[in-house]
């Protein structure tokens, strides 16, 4: 246990964690996105799902707990590597340019905050619907095509969503690089593999709030 | 042509600094970075103003004592170059160039575009050598080593210790530096019995140091002057996570009663 | 002065093993006792640094640079020499020995070279233990290449950095002792004068280049590793902070300075381009192994190279030099090549200049091949030049590269000064009056890790202890006369720059004393030199103080002891009346213009002593004797 302490301790050690629990996470969304894509089916197949999901009791909040518990670790260990690089430059420079650095990677830092605070909104939004202006208990589907139908409300998820997928572009590369998964042959093969499935979250994501807005689904 | 120096100057570690502007004529193309600034500093003594004070020595690439950040690249705008190999002859009439010192916390200034760099040396006392006494070698052709492997080694092993991959790190993290040093020992057969050790011990150190952490921007390689690759940063994570993480401690040999 | 180089008895194959077993030896609880300065963390300086803590003493060491990784040393490009053979190819000991003499004219110790011929090849095994990524072939094997002066393959390499990959190892090895407590590092920090008590050599004065502390070190032996002293010519292939004072204030406190005037001018160097230059490049002589240099037939022929047709072309090595072609030793190229220029088919702006063609080596081997063997020196060309050398070829000029000479030793590598060991370029070593490629790594590994450890036991074994520190007077007054001479450096006010005089130098010796030399020339030379000497100490500026980092006054003490040497550089060039090796004296040559030697009167080491401020030096000789090999007008035909 001390060696795993002391391997936390280091900035390889918290990446670790950051790339397994980001994993974690992102396998949530990608089921959490298929499963939500039923909406496309209708009414029934969705609130069913929903359903099926409720009755899983135990289980439900175990996986709950398990995913919170990655997102904390995954948090935690991001915050603290995000105030040991703020203290490795405490002199900025004044012309500071970058050659490779992308969008994403970039914007990581604020894609990150801004997405946990989305999720919370989410959360009270259409779990707790406690920030929902029409919320019916159970009525998944209902509470889906009433909430986006406001367009500030689609708005905000359309937004959270890219924000979503470019925080995986470049998470889902990082994974396999901070993991260790780096040979020259494969490595492209690591970044179209990031890059197809950052796309594929915003696709699937956001299909649903401009399928609400356009009228496709209602 | 004519240059508008925007540089650095610091009288020494306590000094706060400031950039202070200079005017230079008459610079030729042929010149390289350093002997533009030679140039500066010959006019600076005879106008009876302090010479700008910057780190230089071997003046072909090699040594790694120089390194200025000029208009916001570590080394200059061209790619794997050290700052002494940088010709004038990418600059044009007219331009501005901010000259700016190694910034990190692991890096303080010494004066003006002079850093100290102590922190690479201390890195490698953590595991940066294979501990073999002078005289107790085998034949050198009694290894044999894949010349693939030996290349991938050589590759990592040219790492220069400018420091520049720390400078250009948007997080400060000296992570290129150390996984070119694990990587070129965990390459190769010499390397093997210290191999764990070696990753842990290191890593350990660069936390130590105040280094940052790696976010895989990628800006270190994009300036190393000898090209060295994050694939090593790969290997370093991986190095680093099977020992730290994947082995089993390596004791518990002996059976003991409560 | 006492000149006793200390031979062991014997036949030369046996002498080096002969003395091993029979040296004295410390034991380990006495190693602990004492205490070792090594100045300078080149490979000489590394390798005895981290072998003597291995060994259990107690070392301190020192280097200007910021880390003792960056010793010139890394900047060694082509290779390391070795007898091992492994290409089958007819090397062994002896020949490598001989080819060392030979290739130094018959102006080396025999007994020193046969030692580091025969040490090389544990050289090898060593760095390769330490991890050393050599070349290697498919088969997992090293790989060799060829070299100038040597008709074998026995140059082992690693791409073109070479020097690099043993520094770090060197390197490597020191910085586990420093982690270890045995070794304390001290970079940033330079050697302003040595200390001598009762005749021994016992502690160093320094100045930390950061904080300008003067602080002085006691210890039971000096180890000087500084390099050579190519700077003395402003321009040089050496690193621009490399320089003579350890050597220098060694020489003044009483150690002998043997052959000063042998220097080497190395042939294959990117030309100069214009008054700002601050240093020269070197291009890896491995390059001779592939480029065939050749200048054009007509005089002053202004065509690009590529549009003078193969009928025009000159390839002058090859015609004068059949058997060795572009691979003669050092001296013979680049004498060749000024000859070239002299008569005015140099190519370039400035005429001085001949091409490196690697259009023969493209069409035989490919590019793919070519820029495997060469890639990174390419490169670095054309980021000097701005020219494609796999377009168009190199443009090529000989530079000051290396000296031959230094501080006089004997077979221990100890100076006439007891304690005082010299190690690598700082010696005045195993060269003889030119050094072949890829041998001063294997020098300077030799002396560090093979040589000191044994010769530096048998000195202590027979010292006895003391308590001696640094409150000795001799340490006080030494740093006094440091402090005195900072200040009056500062106190000169002048108008001229450092760089200025050293510029000026420079020139002076270039032109003097550089690739070829005249009685007149060097008399010139000698009287510039006093006159520069006395101008420096009267308009002299150095801006700052001596409390924190002042490269100008780093700069201003380096140039002022360079101005000293050059005057002994001149007077030894004088007094040798023969040509020999890189020494050219324009005087003595055969009908063909090769250096003529005079083995009646100068089969001897030059050694001078300080005469005093103000006096002239003595000149002491160490005569040679060759037992093992006949000497012979070097023919390279």
């Amino acid at each position: 246990m001390n060696r795993l302490l002391d391997a936390y301790r280091t900035s390889i050690g918290k990446k670790f964690v950051v790339a397994v629990t980001g994993v974690i996470l992102f396998l949530f969304v990608l089921g959490h996105m298929f499963g939500n894509l039923q909406i496309f089916v209708g009414a029934e197949r969705l609130n069913a799902y929903a359903a099926f999901l409720q009755n899983l009791g135990e289980l439900l909040w175990a996986v709950r707990t398990f995913l919170f518990l990655a997102l904390v670790l995954h948090v935690m260990a991001i915050t603290q590597l995000f105030f040991q690089n703020l203290g490795a430059r405490p002199i900025k420079y004044r012309v500071k340019k970058t050659r490779e650095t992308d969008l994403s990677a970039r914007t990581m830092i604020y894609s990150g905050p801004a997405i946990l605070a989305f999720l919370i909104y989410h959360l009270l939004h259409f779990t707790y619907g406690s920030v929902h202006s029409d919320f019916i208990h159970g009525d998944v589907y209902h509470n889906v095509i009433s909430g986006f139908a406001i367009w500030w409300v689609s708005g905000i998820y359309i937004l959270a969503n890219i924000l979503l997928g470019l925080h995986f572009k470049h998470g889902l590369w990082s994974w396999f690089q901070t993991l260790g998964f780096a040979h020259p042959k494969y490595n492209k093969w690591r970044t179209n593999f990031a890059t197809f499935f950052a796309y594929l979250i915003i696709v699937g994501n956001v299909s649903m709030p401009v399928a609400v807005l356009a009228g496709w689904i209602q | 042509m004519k240059l508008k120096l925007n540089i650095w100057r610091q009288k020494n570690r306590e000094d706060r600094g400031e950039f202070v502007t200079y005017h230079l004529d008459d610079v030729n193309s042929h010149m390289s970075f350093l002997e533009m600034l030679d140039v500066l500093n010959q006019q600076l003594i005879e106008k009876g103003e302090q010479p700008v004070a910057f780190e230089h020595d071997c003046r072909e690439g090699i040594c790694g004592a120089c390194g200025l950040v000029i208009n916001g690249y570590p080394h200059g705008p061209e790619e794997g170059t050290t700052t002494c190999q940088l010709h004038m002859r990418h600059f044009k009439d007219g331009d501005e160039i901010t000259i700016e010192p190694w910034r990190s916390k692991a890096f303080p200034v010494v004066k003006d575009l002079v850093v100290d760099r102590s922190s690479l040396d201390r890195l490698m006392q953590h595991g940066g050598f294979v501990s073999i006494r002078t005289g107790s070698a085998e034949d050198a052709n009694n290894t044999l080593i894949p010349k693939e492997k030996s290349d991938l080694a050589m590759d990592a092993a040219e790492c220069i210790g400018c420091g520049a991959c720390v400078a250009s790190c948007p997080n400060g993290a000296a992570m290129l530096f150390v996984s070119a040093k694990v990587s070129h020992f965990a390459l190769l057969p010499q390397g093997q019995p210290e191999r764990k050790r070696r990753a842990i011990q290191m890593v350990q150190a660069m936390q130590d140091e105040g280094f940052g952490a790696c976010t895989n921007y990628r800006e270190c390689e994009a300036v190393c002057p000898k090209r060295i690759s994050i694939n090593f940063i790969g290997m370093l994570n991986r190095e680093f996570i099977k020992a730290s993480v994947l082995s089993g401690a390596e004791k518990g040999g002996k059976y003991r009663s409560k | 002065m006492k000149l006793d180089a200390n031979i062991p008895e014997g036949p030369i194959e046996k002498k080096w093993e002969n003395y091993r077993d029979k040296v004295a030896l410390v034991s380990p609880a006495n190693k602990r006792k004492r205490k070792i300065i090594v100045v300078g963390t080149g490979l000489a300086g590394g390798s005895a640094a981290a072998t003597l803590a291995e060994l259990g003493y107690d070392v301190e060491a020192f280097c200007y640079q910021d880390s003792a990784r960056r010793a010139h040393s890394i900047a060694a490009q082509g290779g390391i020499n070795a007898a091992k053979n492994y290409q089958n190819d007819g090397d062994s000991i002896w020949r490598l020995f001989y080819d060392t003499v030979k290739g130094g004219d018959f102006r080396s110790r025999e007994a020193n070279v046969y030692r580091l011929a025969e040490v090389s090849n544990l050289i090898i095994d060593q760095c390769v233990a330490q991890g050393v990524p050599f070349a290697r072939e498919y088969g997992g094997k090293l790989a060799n290449r060829s070299f100038g002066g040597a008709q074998v393959s026995r140059t082992f390499y690693a791409r073109g950095q070479t020097g690099q990959q043993l520094l770090l190892g060197a390197y490597s090895a020191l910085i586990r002792q420093v982690a270890a407590g045995k070794v304390k590092m001290h970079p940033r920090t330079e050697m302003l004068d040595l200390v001598l008590v009762d005749g021994r050599a016992r502690g160093i004065v320094t100045r930390n280049l950061e904080t300008g502390k003067v602080r002085s070190f006691s210890a039971d032996a000096v180890i000087l590793a500084t390099g050579g002293y190519g700077n003395v010519f402003y321009l040089s292939t050496n690193a621009k902070g490399s320089n003579a004072t350890a050597i220098w204030r060694a020489y003044k406190r009483g150690a002998g300075f043997a052959n000063p005037g042998f220097v080497q001018i190395h042939p294959t160097c990117i030309p100069k381009t214009g008054d700002y230059q601050s240093k020269l490049t070197l291009m890896s002589e491995s390059l001779r192994n592939d480029g065939r240099i050749w200048v054009p037939k007509k005089k002053n022929d202004k065509r690009p190279a590529n549009e003078i047709p193969e009928s025009d072309r000159d390839y002058y090595l090859e015609r004068r030099y059949p058997s060795f072609g572009n691979l003669v030793p050092r001296d013979v190229a680049s004498r060749a090549a000024k000859n070239m220029c002299d008569e005015e088919h140099g190519v370039g702006l400035t005429g001085l200049g001949v091409y490196l063609d690697f259009a023969d080596a493209i069409k035989r081997l490919g590019e793919q091949a070519v820029r495997e063997r060469y890639g990174n020196l390419f490169e670095m060309y054309e980021r000097i030049t701005g020219e494609d050398p796999y377009k168009v070829p190199m443009r090529i000029y000989p530079a000051i590269h290396y000296t031959m000479g230094g501080l006089w030793v004997d077979y221990n590598l100890m100076s006439n000064i007891e304690g005082l060991f010299v190690l690598g370029e700082a010696n005045f070593s195993d060269h003889g009056a030119n050094r072949l490629g890829a041998s001063a790594l294997m020098q300077g590994l030799a002396d560090g890790y093979f040589i000191i450890p044994y010769t530096l036991g048998r000195y202590l074994a027979n010292i006895g202890y003391d308590d001696l520190d640094v409150s000795h007077s001799a340490f006080s007054d030494a740093e006094h006369q440091v402090t005195e001479r900072i200040s009056s450096l500062l106190a000169i006010k002048g108008k001229q720059t450092v760089d200025t005089f050293h510029r000026r130098l420079g020139e002076i010796l270039w032109d003097n004393c550089g690739m070829s030399r005249t009685e007149q020339g060097l008399k010139d030379a000698i009287e510039k030199i006093a006159a520069i000497r006395e101008e420096f100490w009267s308009d002299l500026r150095v801006p700052g103080t001596d409390r924190d980092l002042n490269q100008e006054l780093e700069k201003a003490g380096r140039v002022a002891d360079f101005i000293e040497l050059a005057d002994l550089l001149a007077r030894d060039a004088l007094e040798r009346r023969e040509s020999c090796g890189g020494h050219f004296r324009e005087e003595f040559q055969t009908e063909e213009g090769e250096a003529l030697r005079d083995d009646e009167n100068f089969t001897h080491v030059a050694v001078w002593e300080y005469g005093g401020d103000g006096a002239e030096p003595v000149r002491n000789v160490e005569p040679l004797q060759f037992e093992n090999v006949k000497l012979t007008q070097r023919s390279y035909k």
